[in-house]
């Protein structure tokens, strides 16, 4: 179970830089939005994965530790509100600067460069 | 118990409600003068919470009466209470500035300005690492939404890349949040102080792992080199009050660091004791070296003043870096002093601007301003100030850093960067100012004036220098009590969580 949930994380984590470092605004929103993925799974990886913790006192020999599912849901709550913020800041930035590209403007490709140059 | 603590939180999120409501949403006057009062008022509280701490020493409000570490608690030291003052004078001199007209150039400024200032104190008061993640977040959303405050292009693509930052750092903060509850198993900062102590050497490296990481969010934050490429760009960009509130905000990191990596990896913590300092020393000259070039290079007067954070920015980290109560008592005086000039200088950058036409406040020859002796003689006076020249507080703020840099390794790496960076400050400015007021060319006709509100609000901001050298004693003497309080761990843990006593 470690395994696959630290390999779960690690691709998240992967797959979120990779979209992060894109030039336009969508890619990197979706890369954020996994990144916050990954890091909430690992908040919640934070309090030891173990199963059949008990949550309720009493219960059980062993419990579930709750702060990292309170850590966790909070960081969620944020996440998504910081997402969707995001999500109208690069709609207005589409109508503000006429395109997508997170510098407001998009880079001249190199062939077309050279073809002006011949 | 004591119910102050939680006031300078409550009273600007209370306001910026009832700004929103019916008989005061609807007249711009209304909005304003809430505003400007009840931050008035937040000064005052601030004040006088700082006069019972420094008279009862540290207390803690445990909230919902949970007590620690178990509940989350609201501390204030001096420290903290240094910072809730300087926030507060601070925004009232931002908000009195914005109350002239820039606020209603956009919606909302008056509520989100409010809920800034509750994230801002927030984070100052926070006992819990995970409750300074959170305040961060109500600051950074009030700050993305005031940052694009009145619109344009600059605006958007700087908000754009200061948003994506921010989020991306706010992932890592809780990647290191994550590592050190699962090692230390506590977010108190006080309890996590105390369990450092009992550390296996097994979670050694994962906690130094999760501490470092803490050191990269709060050195996006401060703006401390290879991750300070955004602050010039957004500052520049944001509306004048709103730039003079970011003055604090990278304060807010030098904050944070100070409280991470004196209280929690203090002298208690063993061999993690201060393992931030053989980062933060070369970067931070690295970053005041850098702030002296772009003040240098900088085309207009707002990048100017940014790169002129950039340097205050690089010499507090420094100073952090060198861990003696001199330093921290430094670092608190420099940042009260620097925060409020370069707010200053925000404020007059778009008085200048606002008088110079087209020319806006580039650096090149346009019309004379309107009222060359009034804006003339307040940048002398902010420019002395913030070059460290005698007699104002900037003077002052440079001698204790100097000072405080006696002895430390490395002692003359510091001088030479601070005095070099101080010079090549002092002729960018003069090189400006010359600009600004001399380079003339064609004749005035627009009839911009300073409001009386906007020379109020430059005049508040530039008071504090002269209170800051003419209270330089007593002043001093404070940021002193407050190093010896920062540096006293073992007093700080007593007084949290007093049952622990397991300490040598």
């Amino acid at each position: 179970m470690e395994t696959l949930f630290a390999l779960c994380i690690g691709f998240l984590t992967a797959c979120g830089v990779f979209l992060m470092l894109r030039g336009r605004t969508f890619p990197v929103v979706v890369g954020l939005t996994m990144l916050s993925y990954a890091v909430n799974l690992f908040i919640f990886a934070s309090g030891r994965l173990n199963l059949k913790g008990a949550v309720v006192l009493g219960t059980s020999d062993s419990y579930a530790d709750p702060l990292p599912q309170a850590l966790v849901l909070t960081a969620i709550v944020i996440g998504f509100a910081m997402t969707a913020f995001l999500v109208i800041l690069a709609i207005r930035a589409r109508a503000d600067l006429g395109n997508d590209h997170v510098d407001g403007s998009m880079p001249a490709p190199r062939h077309a460069k050279r073809e002006r140059t011949k | 118990m004591n119910h102050l603590i939680l006031v300078p939180i409550l009273l600007p999120f209370l306001t910026a409600l009832l700004i929103m409501l019916p008989p005061i949403h609807y007249s711009a006057q209304r909005r304003r003068w809430l505003s400007m009062i009840s931050t008035a008022l937040l000064l005052v509280v601030s004040v006088v919470l700082l006069l019972t701490i420094k008279q009862q020493g540290l207390t803690f409000y445990a909230l919902g009466n949970w007590q620690p570490p178990f509940g989350i608690i609201m501390v204030a030291d001096l420290v903290s209470c240094i910072m809730l003052c300087l926030t507060a004078f601070l925004a009232l001199g931002a908000i009195s500035y914005g109350s002239a007209g820039e606020d209603e150039k956009g919606s909302f400024f008056h509520p989100l300005f409010q809920f800034q200032l509750m994230g801002i104190n927030g984070a100052f008061l926070t006992g819990d690492l995970f409750n300074l993640f959170v305040f961060f977040e109500v600051l950074l959303i009030a700050s993305y939404a005031l940052l694009i405050h009145a619109g344009g292009k600059n605006k958007t693509r700087a908000t754009v890349h200061y948003v994506i930052l921010n989020l991306t750092g706010s992932a890592v903060f809780l990647l290191a949040l994550a590592i050190l509850y699962g090692t230390l198993g506590t977010l108190n900062i006080a309890d996590m102080a105390l369990k450092v102590t009992q550390l296996p050497d097994d979670n050694l490296m994962l906690v130094k792992a999760g501490a470092l990481m803490l050191l990269i969010v709060f050195a996006l934050k401060a703006a401390i080199l290879p991750l300070q490429f955004w602050l010039p760009a957004t500052y520049a960009s944001a509306s004048a009050p709103v730039a003079a509130l970011f003055a604090v905000m990278t304060k807010i990191g030098v904050y944070a660091l100070l409280r991470v990596f004196t209280t929690i990896f203090g002298e208690q913590a063993g061999p993690l004791q201060g393992l931030a300092n053989s980062w933060l020393w070369p970067f931070g000259l690295a970053t005041m070296l850098l702030g002296a070039i772009g003040v240098l290079a900088s085309q207009d007067f707002r990048k100017l003043v940014a790169n002129l954070v950039l340097v205050s920015v690089g010499s507090l980290v420094v100073l952090v870096a060198v861990q003696n109560t001199a330093a921290h008592a430094a670092v608190l005086y420099y940042t009260v002093h620097s925060t409020l000039i370069c707010g200053a200088l925000f404020l007059l950058a778009d008085l200048i601007a606002t008088q110079r036409g087209k020319a806006q406040d580039r650096l090149v020859a346009a019309r004379r301003v309107n009222q060359p002796v009034l804006l003339g003689t307040l940048f002398v006076l902010c420019a002395i100030s913030v070059a460290g020249l005698p007699p104002l507080s900037g003077f002052i703020g440079k001698v204790m850093l100097l000072q405080a840099a006696f002895g430390a390794n490395g002692q003359y790496w510091l001088w030479a960067i601070l005095l070099l960076s101080s010079l090549l400050v002092l002729i960018g400015l003069s090189r400006a100012g010359s600009t600004l007021f001399w380079r003339v060319s064609g004749m005035q006709k627009a009839e911009e004036r300073v409001q009386p509100l906007q020379l109020f609000a430059v005049l508040w901001l530039l008071s504090a220098s002269l209170l800051l050298m003419v209270f330089a004693g007593p002043l001093t003497e404070l940021s002193f009590a407050a190093a010896r309080q920062l540096a006293d761990v073992l007093g700080t843990i007593q007084s949290i969580l007093p049952g622990s006593g397991v300490l040598p």
